[in-house]
C-alpha cells in the first residue's frame, strides 16, 4: 500500500485524469483552449483540496483496475437481468435475509468501493459496516471489520460470501496492495 | 418508427411516475417516501431526455445534470436528517 | 439501421424504469423495495443514455457526449444513495418480512 505518490505537485493521479476527462465532457469539445484549461483545473484542484482530504491508497495496479472495472460492468447487467426477473416473478417464493461478510480490507476508500460494487451487483444492498473506528492509533491493529448486506433471494449464505470475497475483494486488496 | 417508440417509452416513464406517486401516498415510513422520491427524480431525467429528443435539441440535457446533482444531494441531505436530528454537525 | 438500435435501446431502458417501479410498488417491505430502484433503474437510465448519445451523434450537429457524464455520475451516486437510505431504515428499525433470515445480523449492527 503507498499513501503518496510519485510526484509532489501530482499528490492524486487518478483524481486529476478524472477532473480531465470530467471539464472536456462538460464542454462538448476537444479545442486546444479547453485542453489547456482542463490540465491546468487538473493539477490546480488536487493540489489546493490535498490540505483538507485524508490520504488513501492509491491505486498501484492500473492495468488490473481496469480489468476489474470491465467484469463489474459486465456483472452489473447480468445481474439487472436477473434483479428484473426476481422482481417481475411471484414475491411470496422471495427469501430475502440479511449477511455478514467478514472484510479483509482495512482502509476506508477501498471498503467504500467493495461496498458500492456490491450494491451495484447480483440481488445484494450493502447495508452497514461496523465496528468502525475512524482514526486507528499508530501500530494498534485493526480489529476484524463485518459488511452487513440485504439479499433479495437467499438460497445458500456461504456461496454468496465466498464468491463476494474471491470476485470482488481479492482484486482490490491486489490493486490497492493492502 | 422511432416517433412511435419515443411515445411509448414516455408512456412507460409516465407510468412509472404514477407508480411512484403512488408509492409516496401509501408510505408506510419515511424512508418509504425517500425512496420514492430518489426514484422520482431519476425518472424525471429520463423524461427530460426523451423530451430532448423528440424535440432534436441537446439543450435540455444540462436541466438533467443539475436534476441528477441536486436530487442525489437532497436525498442524502433528508437521509442525514433522519440519522441524527441535524443536517449540519 | 441505426433507428432500429436506437429504437431497441430505448425500449429496453424503458422497460427496465418501469420494473424498477412495478419493484418498488409491489414488494412487501422497505429492504426489499430498495432493490429495483437501486438496480433495475441505473441500468435502464444507461440504456437510455446510451440511445440519446447515438440518436444525437448520428442525426445532428456533431457529437454529444455529455449523456456519458449524466449516466457516470447516476451509477456512481445510486449505491451511496442506496447506503444511506438503508442506513436510516436500520436506524428507525423499520420491520421486515417475517421471513427474512438473518435479522439477528441487523442487531450486532444497530
Amino acid at each position: 500500500m503507498r499513501l503518496e505518490a510519485r510526484f509532489k505537485w501530482l499528490p492524486t493521479p487518478f483524481l486529476s485524469l478524472l477532473l480531465f476527462i470530467v471539464w472536456l465532457l462538460l464542454n462538448n469539445s476537444v479545442s486546444t483552449g479547453h485542453i489547456l484549461l482542463a490540465v491546468i483545473l487538473a493539477i490546480v484542484i488536487p493540489l489546493a483540496t490535498s490540505p483538507f482530504r485524508t490520504k488513501q491508497p492509491l491505486i498501484i495496479k492500473p492495468g488490473l483496475a481496469l480489468r476489474h472495472l470491465m467484469l463489474v460492468l459486465y456483472d452489473i447487467i447480468t445481474a439487472n437481468i436477473e434483479v428484473a426477473i426476481l422482481i417481475l416473478g411471484p414475491t411470496k417464493r422471495l427469501t430475502p435475509g440479511f449477511v455478514k461478510v467478514p472484510l479483509d480490507l482495512t482502509h476506508t476508500m477501498p471498503i467504500t468501493i467493495l461496498a458500492s460494487t456490491v450494491s451495484l451487483t447480483p440481488g445484494t444492498v450493502s447495508a452497514e459496516v461496523y465496528p468502525w473506528h475512524e482514526n486507528l492509533k499508530k501500530g494498534e491493529q485493526p480489529e476484524q471489520r463485518f459488511l452487513l448486506i440485504h439479499v433479495l433471494n437467499l438460497t445458500d449464505e456461504q456461496a454468496l460470501i465466498d464468491t463476494i470475497k474471491q470476485r470482488y475483494e481479492a482484486p482490490l486488496k491486489e490493486i490497492f496492495q493492502c | 418508427m422511432l416517433e412511435t417508440v419515443i411515445l411509448i417509452v414516455f408512456a412507460m416513464i409516465g407510468l412509472s411516475l404514477l407508480l411512484n406517486v403512488w408509492r409516496l401516498l401509501i408510505g408506510p415510513s419515511v424512508p418509504d417516501r425517500i425512496l420514492a422520491l430518489d426514484t422520482m427524480y431519476i425518472n424525471t431525467i429520463a423524461l427530460i431526455i426523451l423530451y430532448g429528443m423528440s424535440m432534436g435539441t441537446t439543450l435540455y440535457f444540462e436541466a438533467a445534470l443539475l436534476i441528477a446533482m441536486l436530487g442525489f444531494v437532497s436525498t442524502v441531505a433528508v437521509c442525514k436528517y433522519l440519522l441524527r436530528g441535524d443536517i449540519i454537525e | 439501421m441505426t433507428e432500429w438500435i436506437i429504437s431497441i435501446l430505448l425500449l429496453i431502458g424503458g422497460s427496465f424504469v418501469l420494473i424498477g417501479s412495478i419493484g418498488l410498488v409491489k414488494m412487501p417491505d422497505f429492504f426489499m423495495r430498495l432493490h429495483g430502484p437501486t438496480k433495475a433503474t441505473t441500468l435502464g437510465m444507461a440504456a437510455l443514455l446510451t440511445a440519446a448519445i447515438i440518436f444525437f451523434s448520428t442525426s445532428y450537429e456533431g457529437m454529444s457526449v455529455k449523456e456519458v457524464l449524466i449516466s457516470l455520475f447516476l451509477l456512481l451516486t445510486a449505491p451511496i444513495s442506496a447506503y444511506m437510505m438503508i442506513k436510516s431504515a436500520i436506524h428507525h428499525k423499520l420491520e421486515s418480512v417475517e421471513r427474512t433470515k438473518g435479522k439477528k445480523n441487523v442487531e450486532d449492527a444497530a
